[in-house]
């Protein structure tokens, strides 16, 4: 063949990747297609053997819905206070002070040995009995921000440890005290790593947060049962509940995606 | 052996003294009894072979390794080794003074990479000795001139090449105006073409009379810049002096062995360093 008949190396190059970029969004667009169709089929499945009603769900989908604000209040003010106390607790476990490291090992150890709805009652049904009496929210809060702490304590102190050691070398060797090695020049860098960490945690914690509905706290999940049950319609109220929680999760977790991919590209 | 500087009228008082410096890590005796005084202005590059105890030295005399016997003044201020009680609060104090006193720069830059290079520079100044914003920014900038970067005092770390970033480490150290800089390999992290950027900052840091400690595998920088290279094997100073002494015409036989090994499968690597002065 003679070279100067063969297309140029170059003016190839734009159609490969044109047709690369087709090829992904295909792709995308045939995998969102396969949700929509599944979901599809079972709603109109539902609704075609007349085992949903519409009607119901106009009717009380409103009420269940502004369960969702309480849902995400418990978790925002939980996560909160979570942190703070991971934060504690990891200065605890890495603590030269044998005293301070017992207790926030002892800590960790207690909460990840228990199971989170037996945490939620002991605060709300069994610290009355010593002269505690919380109201259900408050109750519900402390709960998963104790039990969330204590996971998140591992996690911090992970990520303190992540922190190269030359770092800290380099700051004692400016003359800086310990506390402000932490301080200024470790917690900063540990929290960039954490912070992917904390947001799967959110996510979690707002689907947990359902667990306070066994107070009566009036969230998502107990509007849903409290309707469900008076009309024996669970099968609507908790698809409604279930969709709510699902597209929480969906948004924060497109936030917190985002969030990784600018930390990622960021000043590091 | 005891260090004695060439009595070169340049030279001030003695401001780095150690003496009897052993350190075990677990069972390995890694110094075996080091004894080492630089005065002001004086160059002292340390050389020898990989784990003959050059960097360990440098890290003990700012306490980033505690030393298991023997003692450091640095500055006037000495510290004795004391393993058995590194940990109380007044002695960290004590060894924070010390560091107060000295510069140190790493074979990985250290530099803060949450921090702006302007940021990594007034940090110690400002938050350690409480020097004011403005003077702590007209310090930095003077010295990053200095260097050779005043233009990038605000970029972030991870946009600077590494000979850049070493050069930023040295006047973030400078900042803190210590009496003595220690430099652990300052080039050893680096690719070759970017060594000599940094040798050349140090080369002139040398001639102005910056009093410094250097661990280096760079003959033709320590033979140019010091004013006395220390031959180190196994945990010992063999010999010292002056650098046509020790690198031209060394006494030991391993002093001759390691020069003649060096210098051969390192010819070069040497000749492509040359920060050409």
């Amino acid at each position: 063949m003679i070279a100067a008949d063969a297309p140029k190396p170059d003016s190839i190059l734009p159609q490969v990747e044109a047709s690369r970029a087709r090829a992904d969004a295909l792709f995308r667009l045939k995998s969102a297609g396969t949700w929509l169709v599944v979901i599809g089929l079972v709603l109109v499945g539902l609704w075609a053997t007349d085992n949903i009603d519409t009607a119901f769900i106009a009717e009380w989908g409103p009420f269940i819905f502004g369960g969702a604000g309480l849902t995400i209040l418990v978790s925002v003010v939980s996560i909160f206070f979570a942190t703070i106390l991971a934060l504690i607790g990891a200065m605890g476990r890495l603590s030269r002070n044998p005293y301070l490291n017992g207790v926030a090992a002892l800590y960790v150890s207690l909460v990840r040995g228990t199971p989170l709805i037996v945490q939620i009652y002991f605060i709300y049904l069994a610290l009355p009995q010593v002269g505690i009496v919380l109201p259900a929210i408050p109750s519900g809060i402390i709960a998963l921000s104790f039990n969330y702490g204590a996971y998140m304590t591992e996690i911090f102190r992970a990520g303190i440890q992540a922190v190269p050691q030359g770092q800290r070398e380099a700051a004692e060797s400016l003359g800086m005290p310990e506390r402000l090695v932490m301080r200024r020049i470790v917690l900063p860098q540990a929290l960039r790593i954490v912070i992917p960490a904390i947001g799967n945690d959110f996510v979690a914690m707002l689907k947990d947060s359902s667990l306070v509905s066994i107070l009566a706290v009036e969230e998502l999940l107990f509007r849903s049962q409290l309707v469900g049950r008076q009309n024996f319609r669970s099968l609507e109220t908790l698809l409604i509940a279930a969709a709510i929680y699902w597209i929480l999760t969906i948004t924060f977790s497109y936030f917190q995606q985002r969030l990784e991919r600018r930390m990622a590209r960021g000043d590091r | 052996m005891t260090v004695e500087p060439s009595e070169a009228p340049h030279l001030g008082e003695v401001i780095v003294d150690a003496r009897g410096i052993e350190k075990y890590f677990g069972r390995n005796h890694v110094l075996k009894g080091i004894d080492l005084k630089v005065r002001r202005r004086q160059a002292v590059m340390l050389i020898g072979r990989s784990g003959s105890g050059k960097t360990t030295l440098i890290r003990c005399l700012n306490f980033l390794e505690e030393p298991t016997m023997g003692s450091v003044e640095i500055d006037g201020l000495r510290v004795e080794a004391d393993p058995l009680h590194a940990n109380t609060r007044a002695r960290r104090e004590q060894i924070r003074q010390i560091r107060l006193r000295t510069g140190m720069l790493f074979q990985e830059f250290n530099l803060f990479p949450h921090m702006s290079v302007l940021a990594n520079c007034i940090e110690a100044p400002m938050r350690v000795r409480g020097v004011p914003e403005a003077e702590a920014v007209a310090t930095a900038g003077r010295l990053l001139e200095k260097v050779g970067l005043a233009d990038k005092r605000d970029e972030y770390p991870e946009r600077l090449s590494g000979g850049q970033k070493q050069r930023v480490a040295i006047a973030r150290a400078m900042c803190m105006e210590p009496k003595v800089l220690m430099f652990d390999e300052p080039t050893s992290a680096l690719d070759p073409e970017l060594v000599g950027e940094v040798l050349t900052v140090m080369e002139e840091l040398a001639h102005e009379g910056t009093t410094m400690i250097v661990v280096t595998h760079e003959m033709h920088f320590a033979r140019e810049a010091a004013d006395t290279v220390v031959y180190m094997d196994e945990g010992r100073i063999i010999e010292a002096g002056p650098p046509e002494q020790v690198l031209g015409d060394p006494e030991d036989e391993r002093t001759k062995t390691f020069l003649h090994r060096f210098l051969s499968s390192f010819a070069d690597r040497e000749h492509a360093h040359d920060p050409g002065t």
